[in-house]
């Protein structure tokens, strides 16, 4: 099994796709000559040419809006919007139109859009570049909602997003591009909707999404230490969510902390928190503990960055109180 | 009426044809304010009446394949592209039989088989799509056009500005039709725009501009032809600026305090597009009444489709969210 990036993966399953099919192409800010502010299209200009490679003016309503009427018209257009905070730009046209047309329609139409982007502090760029906004779009019914953090799910979760036939906002992590994992060899789609535990354990349920994962995965082995057996779970996709898989890992453990790096209050752990209650409460040996950014913009300087957004340690010490009760 | 001297380029038959459509449009159209005012309609109703002549001359111009995003103002568009009224009907009363089977509603009709991608209640909301549409077009080598209508109002949002941009940037085969009735809700335009030819807005784009007087079904029918051939030939997309005028208020119950009433009447004694058309055509009062009574026939049967049709069950409600 070959080992890839990240960036690697996402444009794997990119090129995959539109080898296997003529309905996909991209477009979005930068993606074509320079190959995304990320470098993720890196290549493709040359394979798939400007047709299918499009630069677009920074015009993110356009760049949404247009690939939802490509994708009524039944191709698979992914669409990159440079940074999550600029889906705000677009928030109209995702939220009214891409979620609302198949219901609006009484079933006659389909949206199959991903709207690939990405986010993530730790490297200041202040409160414009790099917050965390997930939890939005779960909130709108008709959009499913992905989260990977690892190569081999960003790839598998990619390409099932082309394939799925309604709107996907597909969020990657910007810290996570660099990292590896081995992949299989022939690219396997992940069903959207299946959860993945990165670490088993017996004490405490940490749910982690993005950098997170990465993050509890680190708390995990110092809790170890600490004689605390850690389950990493991610969900991967946040809508829709694997519930069965969730409760019953918080059956098993007694205890849940959900880890994001997006702002804890009204956060996607809330949900997680409300789900778990609602179905594991009496399973429960303690309350749930939440971990994610303080409630502040990010701001630019790095210790102030690095004081409002999550770490292994915050993690770490959410454990310890749930435990410790 | 007196027959004016200008010919028609159409058949006689063909004109006729244009003339039943926008009576339909307008005895539909009063009879959905009937019933509204009456309490049978749920909802928010914009009604098309004095836009007849640019629904019917455009969706007329169409070919089978291309397809259109409508506004908040939908009954017209639909009607004239063939959805059946008693479809249209049977959605504005919330029922299974409606084209959206009580899904969407009077601000949200689509009929996809005919091309309907869907009625816009955000306003310019419909015309990224229609860029988008479009673009696939382009991209599948199909001879098929994307037609996106609004109003003067919506030339002041973003969509307009990005989405008249990215169609003319990548030369994608569509139309937008402005409706320009010179009114944004309650806003004139005068309040609204600080220019006064709003199809300027479109030459700052580069964009091929076409106009038409909207009262004059006809000449809507012509150069929506013409708009529709040069974008389907390749060419570019068009810009369709189309003077119309809207002749009741903005939504059924508007008392149009912002309105001079006597501007109001003298615009429907003037500008109302069925009354011009009779009289370019000198059409009989016993044929005008003809084509009325078969018409109204129609708007009658529809209310009574409507009425007889079945509610969706409550939890309906929770169908059709994914694919």
């Amino acid at each position: 099994m070959p080992e890839i990036s990240y960036r690697e993966a996402v444009r794997d399953a990119l090129a995959e796709a539109m080898r296997h099919d003529d309905d996909v192409f991209i477009m979005g800010e930068d993606i074509a000559e320079m190959g995304g502010s990320m470098g993720v299209t890196q290549g493709m200009l040359d394979e798939f040419g400007p047709e299918r490679v499009r630069n677009t003016p920074i015009s993110e309503i356009a760049i949404v809006g247009a690939g939802i009427g490509a994708a009524m018209q039944g191709m698979r257009p992914v669409v990159e919007v440079m940074y999550e905070d600029f889906l705000t730009v677009s928030m109209e046209q995702i939220v009214n139109q891409a979620a609302k047309h198949r219901y609006m329609s009484g079933g006659q139409l389909k949206v199959p859009l991903t709207i690939r982007t990405q986010g993530g502090a730790g490297w200041s760029p202040g409160a414009q570049h790099a917050q965390q906004v997930e939890a939005w779009f779960v909130h709108v019914p008709g959009l499913k909602v992905v989260f990977a953090s690892t190569p081999a799910d960003v790839r598998g979760l990619l390409w099932s997003a082309i394939y799925d036939d309604n709107p996907v906002v597909f969020f990657e992590h910007r810290t996570l591009y660099g990292i590896k994992e081995e992949v299989p060899d022939e690219l396997e789609p992940i069903p959207i909707g299946q959860s993945r535990v990165h670490r088993e354990g017996t004490d405490v349920t940490v749910v982690a999404t993005g950098r997170l994962v990465h993050e509890a995965l680190r708390a995990a082995e110092q809790a170890e230490a600490e004689g605390v057996s850690v389950e990493v779970w991610d969900p991967r996709t946040l809508q829709p969510l694997d519930v069965d898989a969730l409760v019953a890992s918080v059956k098993k453990t007694n205890r849940c902390v959900v880890a994001h790096e997006a702002v804890t209050r009204m956060g996607f752990g809330a949900e997680i928190a409300a789900v778990v209650q609602e179905q594991a409460f009496d399973w429960l040996d303690a309350p749930i503990e939440r971990v994610g950014a303080k409630f502040a913009p990010l701001p630019f300087a790095p210790v102030m960055e690095e004081f409002v957004v999550p770490h292994a340690n915050d993690v770490l010490a959410a454990i310890r109180r749930t435990v410790g009760r | 009426m007196a027959k004016v001297e200008r010919k028609s380029t159409l058949s006689e038959e063909r004109a006729r044809t244009f003339l039943r459509e926008m009576l339909l449009i307008r005895r539909f159209e009063e009879k959905v304010e009937e019933r509204f005012r009456a309490g049978d309609l749920p909802g928010f109703l914009h009604v098309a009446i004095g836009q007849e002549a640019v629904a019917v001359g455009v969706c007329q111009a169409l070919e089978d394949g291309d397809v259109f995003a409508s506004t908040h103002r939908a009954h017209g568009h639909t009607l004239a592209r063939g959805t059946h009224p008693n479809a249209v009907m049977a959605e504005l009363y919330g029922k299974l039989e409606g084209c959206c089977h009580g899904y969407g509603g009077s601000m949200h009709l689509y009929d996809v088989e005919r091309g309907n991608l869907g009625a816009n209640a955000v306003v310019g909301g419909g015309l990224p799509a229609i860029t988008g549409a479009a673009l696939a077009f382009r991209l599948r080598r199909e001879p098929r056009v994307g037609v996106a209508f609004f109003g003067d109002g919506a030339t002041n949002i973003g969509t307009f500005h990005e989405s008249l941009n990215l169609a003319q940037l990548w030369q994608v085969p569509a139309v937008f039709v402005l409706e320009d009735n010179h009114w944004a809700e309650s806003t004139p335009e005068i309040q609204h725009s600080p220019i006064r030819d709003l199809s300027k807005r479109a030459e700052a784009f580069g964009m091929k501009v076409m106009k038409v007087d909207g009262q004059d079904v006809e000449e809507v029918h012509r150069v929506a032809g013409r708009a529709l051939k040069y974008a389907r030939d390749g060419k570019g997309p068009v810009f369709l600026h189309v003077e119309t005028e809207r002749l009741v208020g903005h939504y059924i119950g508007d008392p149009q305090v912002y309105r001079d009433k006597e501007e109001l009447r003298r615009l429907q004694e003037t500008r109302d597009p069925i009354t011009l058309f009779r009289e370019k055509h000198g059409i009989s009062d016993e044929e005008f009444e003809e084509h009325d009574r078969e018409v109204q026939e129609l708007v009658e049967a529809s209310v009574e489709f409507a009425k007889a049709g079945t509610d969706p069950k409550p939890e309906d409600a929770l169908s059709n969210i994914y694919a």
